[in-house]
């Protein structure tokens, strides 16, 4: 028998009192592992997912829902960018590779975002030095489509499955499904990433999509718009294709009244057109930057700044603004706020094993009387605080991880987040120590209270 | 440094001299012994009125109390010469107490309160702890908690508990008073024998006549002691 064994015994004696106790220091700890696990997961996911490219070029408007639809795809786009604004883009020296992409879709099963997009995607590293893997091929063809290891795992999709979309995003109510199939070519393997959770469709399919491209006129007088250009200039410039759309017309028009009653839009029965540059849109466009002009990036930033049409964002940057003013200040929060609960519970124990005190006079005495020392029954006491402070707070760790491990899929559903409920946050080795001062110093005064005892007086009360 | 000597006196008391404070302030004194011993293996009743200071005289025997005087010498060591801790760790190897209300730890079993005195002593033998628990009749009974056990069973185990680190020296302070006639027999006969066979010194407090009429030596504690105010 130890002194251990000893404050484990009169822990059990009180069994009610010391579980609730215990339990309320897990309870704070679990919320504070909690709080941990997730903003650690969200801060990581933040600074490096978007770090494969230099720059986001988008519409003119918020830096930070460029960057939330772009690379996280949680925010709704901007607005469109003009085909011919992505062509002259990659034309810049400033500009190594440039990848457009174009959102707004929804996945018809499990509401995944669409990411129409170039095959040149997936030779870019996602984060750097991790280059995609996938199980099947990546996009080749315009009916291609690519998808996430989380949306193969939540959907149960492989390679061969077909599906549909949705336009208009999540919100059914001014939803619609596209008749357009895609095919799944290719699963990426996990990245740890928004991708996981992203369906990559490639871009020319996506354009096709019946409702996806302007009318030509509109499209001409918003890209004249942007460009700042008369309309004019803007139709000599899709001349043949203005020709072409008129013939197409009065084909039309001398066929109308055919029977229109069983139409499938699927793409195999379907006859689709390449569709002019000028109807073609995009939502965004990633940017590398040389590797050998290493102000490049800023460069380019500087010179659309001076337009009014669109704007290139550096995500990282972006992501620690928003983490530094609002996330972190939020994590603070929650750390403090856990923190307190700890405290509390603290204090709770401190009652229990202190109210205790009183009616365990005679038991210290008769240690006492049977040879402890006074030294001794302080260990005790102190050691029955720090088996609850810090069993509690093991329990808490268990507990905390478990919660994550419950909460991140519905994270992952709301948020896109992915986050590992086995993930470690170094500061958590910190929770333990600083459990156990706590517990020294919440069992400091019981325990004189313990190595004061009059023994003789206790004896024979 | 403490001076142990060879001696078949067992316990030794010499102008030992105790007195608490009134709630006014005033002395009250309790007890002023000029010589009292015990010798080795012996077994003395102590008998005396209530209140006449038998409990604070066990007290400062085992340490729990310090005499405010003289030389309470204990299997050749003056403790009152010894410093707190080694005074604790002196009772926890050489003096076996029995309390009149058992006291037994209630979450322990029979043999955790048996290994709890030998915890502190450093020298915990379960083997030894066990065969003390057979000695008493109480070796089917282990891991009974005191709750467990009836009254008579409970002052076995104190009484084995008290054995537990083969004292020179059994303080036992009214250990039948709290059981039924039928069992004070027992207990008694138990309590002396275990002593005799481990060769122990017995030092039993009791108002009862049947107890101390059973013992060879008995002493009467205002024989001895004359605790008076000092002029």
């Amino acid at each position: 028998m130890t002194l251990l064994s000893i404050a484990w015994k009169s822990i059990r004696q009180r069994s009610l009192a010391s579980s609730l106790t215990a339990l309320s220091v897990a309870l704070g700890v679990a919320l504070m592992i909690a709080v941990l696990v997730i903003n650690g997961v969200i801060a990581r996911m933040f600074s490096q997912s978007g770090s494969g490219y230099n720059l986001i070029v988008g519409p003119k408007g918020s830096e930070l829902q460029l960057v939330l639809s772009t690379i996280y795809r949680i925010a709704k786009p901007i607005e469109n960018l003009p085909w011919r604004f992505y062509e002259e883009l990659t034309e810049r020296r400033e500009v190594e590779e440039a990848v457009p992409i174009a959102l707004g879709d929804f996945t018809e099963h499990g509401g995944f975002p669409i990411v129409g997009t170039l095959p040149r995607y997936f030779a870019i590293d996602y984060s750097p030095g991790h280059a995609f893997e996938v199980d099947g091929d990546f996009l080749s063809s315009d009916w291609d489509a690519v998808i996430g290891a989380e949306v193969a795992r939540v959907n149960g999709w492989g390679v061969g499955s077909r599906f549909r979309m949705i336009h208009g995003g999540r919100d059914p109510e001014d939803a619609h499904v596209h008749d357009e199939k895609f095919t799944v070519r290719g699963v990426l393997a996990p990245t740890g990433t928004p991708n996981d959770r992203s369906v990559f469709i490639h871009l020319e399919g996506f354009f096709q999509i019946a409702g996806h491209e302007k009318p030509l006129e509109e499209a001409i007088a918003r890209e004249a718009e942007f460009f700042a250009e008369p309309v004019e200039k803007v139709r000599e410039r899709y001349q043949e294709d203005l020709a072409r759309e008129a013939k197409e017309a009065a084909e039309a028009h001398d066929h109308h009244g055919h029977d229109h009653g069983h139409h499938d839009h699927g793409h195999d029965h379907h006859a689709h057109h390449a569709v002019p540059d000028a109807q073609k849109e995009v939502t965004s466009i990633l940017v590398l930057c040389p590797p050998d002009k290493p102000l490049a990036g800023i460069m380019l930033q500087n010179k659309l700044k001076e337009g009014v049409q669109a704007q290139a964002v550096n995500p990282i940057q972006v992501m620690r603004t928003l983490m530094d003013n609002l996330v972190g200040n939020i994590r603070y929060a929650l750390m403090v706020l856990t923190g307190l609960i700890i405290v509390v519970s603290g204090i709770g124990i401190f009652v229990s094993i202190y109210n205790s005190m009183s009616d365990r006079k005679r038991e210290i005495a008769v240690m006492r009387a049977l040879g402890a020392r006074r030294q001794q029954v302080f260990s005790i006491i102190l050691l029955e605080s720090i088996l609850l402070t810090v069993g509690g707070g093991l329990l808490g760790l268990l507990l905390g991880h478990g919660l994550v491990f419950i909460a991140s899929p519905i994270v992952a559903t709301r948020s896109g987040l992915l986050i590992d409920p086995l993930h470690f946050e170094t500061v958590e080795l910190l929770i333990l120590p600083v459990l156990l001062a706590m517990a020294t110093l919440i069992g400091i005064v019981p325990g004189m209270t313990a190595y004061r005892t009059d023994v003789a007086g206790a004896l024979y009360d | 440094m403490v001076r142990e000597v060879s001696t078949d006196v067992s316990l030794l008391l010499k102008d030992v001299q105790k007195s608490f404070r009134e709630p006014d302030g005033s002395p009250l004194p309790v007890l002023n012994i000029a010589h009292f011993e015990v010798k080795s293996a012996e077994q003395v009743a102590l008998v005396g009125q209530s209140g006449g200071g038998k409990t604070t005289l066990l007290n400062v025997i085992s340490g729990i109390t310090s005499a405010d005087a003289g030389l309470v010498q204990i299997d050749g060591v003056d403790i009152t010469r010894l410093h707190e801790v080694s005074r604790d760790r002196f009772r926890a190897e050489r003096i076996g107490i029995v309390f009149q209300t058992f006291n037994l730890l209630p979450a322990f079993t029979a043999m955790e309160n048996v290994l709890l005195g030998m915890t502190f002593s450093g020298q915990v033998d379960r083997k030894y702890a066990s065969s003390l628990l057979e000695q008493v009749g109480l070796g089917q009974r282990l891991n009974h908690k005191p709750g467990q056990l009836s009254v008579g069973e409970q002052q076995r185990v104190s009484v084995a508990r008290a054995l537990a680190n083969r004292p020179k020296l059994m303080l036992a302070d009214e250990p039948t008073a709290s059981v039924d006639l039928a069992h004070q027999e027992t207990i008694l006969t138990l309590l002396r024998n275990a002593c005799s066979e481990n060769g122990v010194a017995l030092l039993l407090v009791t108002h009862s006549q049947e107890v101390s009429a059973q013992f060879d030596r008995v002493e009467e504690l205002a024989a001895f002691n004359t605790p008076q105010v000092a002029a």
